[in-house]
């Protein structure tokens, strides 16, 4: 008997992944920043709020005192980043998770069901990624903000549990079509007609056959969902919308906001390093979207 | 064709009156017209409030009050700004000619070297300029536009002058202050580093659209018997390859509307320059209901129509896509 030198294709996924260098990198530099972000007050030299020394502390230069060198009130700015980071990266995930959820019902759902339902979804969708992202999130901002029922669940105008919500709900529209998509180009194939013919229900079809079936681009879409939240998370808090949670706590767009000022007196760093690990991020997730779309992508056989 | 441009076009107007309603209704719930004009003008009279209230159809009934506004919007009765008191006309005008300029600028630049950078790459796939190209690009859209416009204030606002003894380009406003009249230099100048912020977002998008739809027609079968043909390489690629793969980069091109609006909104904000971005961003943290609303109806009406445009030039580009 000839042996057959077979893999699944979830061990060729990962084997492809795995040869990404720059992914593989950027899963690595990712894992060191949760665990620096996790063990923050440890990891972190100074609290967020502390100032490293007594006045005059303000505005000096990267030192052994504070290696990033600190801030208008004196406060730390490498510590600071590590407390942005984590509040950054808490956002991301929460409103990538949210928004894939949503995304990947109203989505197959859609591409399911066909008809009305999947006309005027899709139409929503496409006039809400022509508008200016940065508009809309700032009117329906406010506009959410204002209504006092809701409020009461995801919370007040200034909290990272709202910003959550808000960008969850500009989120979803492009997972619902890349979904929407798979699931019109799996409708018609013979395995779920298979399925129909032997009396599956939709529910089970959608949830066993489609799901599944679109893991892939949904994964991929998903770690793009994450960088688009930080980045959105941060250009809001950028112009003075973001989350403001108490005790001088941070965010990465809170300390880059806080850069817009800085520049013009010179005081390099501190637009240096917050921009720097808020482009790091945004590079390295977008590196491991990029080798997830490659290594579960079937029709990209490279030959190997 | 014909046909189908009315069809769309017939559908844009209640479009245009269900998205212009949904603004409406959020402006009011979220900057609170009223509030904010109290805030600005504490000791605004009762009849000056009762005048603003009636002038803006700011009524407890929402849907009459946006046909009251939507009226004296149609016949040019605009109310004036809760600040000031000015004239919202000559703003908005203003503002939308800086705007147009450096976006026109900066998309014309971007989408040309993007499309051209985005052919360069395609036609060696997996050269070191293929891969030269798509890591620039892919920095390029990695990198939020407020962190590039940051990073060139601080080097031009800065340490250029720092360094060489003269500053390079201005970084805020159309002209330097006091200056009267029109001066190319001066503009280009000024729009200079608003609009890299803003190309470098577009060149980044651009090539990698125009590397992937290229990649994917010179894979094509059509492809092979042009060159079979004994076409000359160059008039197989311009002819069969680069206008086969302009189609979806077109497509794309209308509908990017709304992330170039969004990069200038960013980079008027952090360069002062003072168009629509600014505009709306000064406005809407005043609350400032009568300068904001015709500000959404232009750009509701700028995306509906680039919608349209997507939608038309892609069937007329396209002879293989049926209408209707």
């Amino acid at each position: 008997m000839t042996e057959f030198a077979t893999i699944s294709p979830k061990r060729m996924a990962m084997r492809r992944f795995l040869s990404h260098k720059a992914a593989v990198g950027s899963c690595v530099l990712l894992a060191i920043m949760v665990v620096a972000v996790i063990l923050a007050p440890i990891s972190a030299r100074y609290g967020v709020n502390e100032s490293v020394r007594k006045p005059p502390n303000t505005f000096l230069p990267p030192q052994k005192l504070a290696w990033f060198g600190t801030d208008d009130i004196g406060r730390d700015l490498y510590s600071r980043l590590i407390y942005g980071i984590r509040v950054s990266l808490i956002i991301g995930l929460f409103t990538a998770v949210i928004s894939t959820v949503i995304g990947c019902v109203v989505g197959a759902v859609a591409g399911f069901r066909g008809g009305r339902f999947d006309d005027v979804v899709m139409r929503v969708t496409d006039l809400f990624l022509a508008f200016p992202f940065l508009v809309a999130l700032l009117v329906i901002r406010n506009t959410m903000g204002s209504i006092g029922w809701l409020t009461a669940i995801i919370g007040d105008k200034s909290s990272v549990r709202f910003i959550v919500f808000l960008l969850a709900f500009f989120g979803w529209m492009g997972v619902a079509r890349i979904v929407r998509g798979q699931v019109l180009a799996l409708k018609e194939r013979e395995f779920i007609e298979a399925a129909r013919a032997v009396g599956a229900t939709r529910r089970y079809i959608v949830r066993h056959h489609l799901l599944p079936n679109s893991i892939g681009p949904i994964m991929v879409s998903l770690s793009f969902a994450v960088v688009g939240a930080i980045t959105a998370e941060s250009t809001l808090a950028f112009f003075g919308y973001g989350p403001q949670a108490g005790d001088g706590a941070t965010s990465l767009g809170i300390l880059v906001g806080a850069a817009k000022g800085a520049v013009q007196t010179g005081y390099w760093w501190i637009a240096v390093f917050p921009c720097f690990a808020l482009v790091l991020i945004s590079l390295a997730i977008n590196f491991i979207g990029d080798a997830l779309r490659d290594a579960t992508d079937p029709r990209l056989d490279r030959g190997e | 064709m014909l046909r189908f441009t009315i069809r769309r076009l017939a559908w844009a107007v209640p479009t245009l009156l269900l998205v212009t309603f949904l603004v409406y209704v959020a402006l009011r719930l979220g900057t609170d017209p009223l509030q904010s004009y109290l805030r600005t003008n504490p000791r605004a009279s009762k009849e000056k409030i009762e005048q603003y209230k009636s002038v803006n159809g700011l009524s407890s009934n929402y849907v009459l009050g946006y046909f009251h506004w939507l009226k004296n919007f149609v016949t040019f009765n605009w109310p004036r700004s809760i600040k000031g008191s000015r004239e919202v006309w000559p703003e908005l005008k203003d503002a939308m000619a800086n705007t147009i300029r450096l976006g026109t600028f900066a998309t014309v630049v971007g989408v040309s070297i993007g499309l051209f950078v985005g052919m360069f790459a395609a036609l060696k796939p997996g050269s070191r300029r293929d891969v030269a190209v798509n890591t620039g690009a892919f920095l390029g859209v990695s990198i939020p536009p407020y962190i590039t416009a940051v990073l060139f204030q601080l080097v031009f606002a800065v340490y250029w002058s720092r360094w060489f003894g003269k500053t390079l380009f201005p970084t805020s406003g159309v002209y330097p202050p006091g200056h009267i009249g029109f001066n190319l230099v001066l503009m280009l100048k000024h729009m200079a580093l608003p609009m890299m912020v803003v190309a470098i977002q577009v060149i980044a998008t651009y090539s990698r659209y125009m590397r992937s739809s290229l990649l994917d027609v010179m894979n094509s079968d059509f492809m092979r018997t042009a060159r079979s043909k004994g076409i000359s390489e160059r008039q197989v690629l311009l002819k069969h390859g680069v206008r086969n793969a302009l189609i979806p980069v077109v497509t794309i091109a209308a509908l990017d509307i709304g992330s170039i609006i969004g990069g200038l909104i960013i980079s008027e904000n952090i360069f002062a320059y003072p168009g629509m971005g600014l505009y709306f961003l000064d406005s809407f943290t005043n609350g400032d209901f009568p300068l904001l609303m015709p500000w959404m109806v232009l750009v509701v009406a700028s995306t509906l129509m680039f919608n349209l445009i997507a939608d038309v030039s892609y069937a007329f580009l396209d002879p293989r896509i049926r209408l209707d």
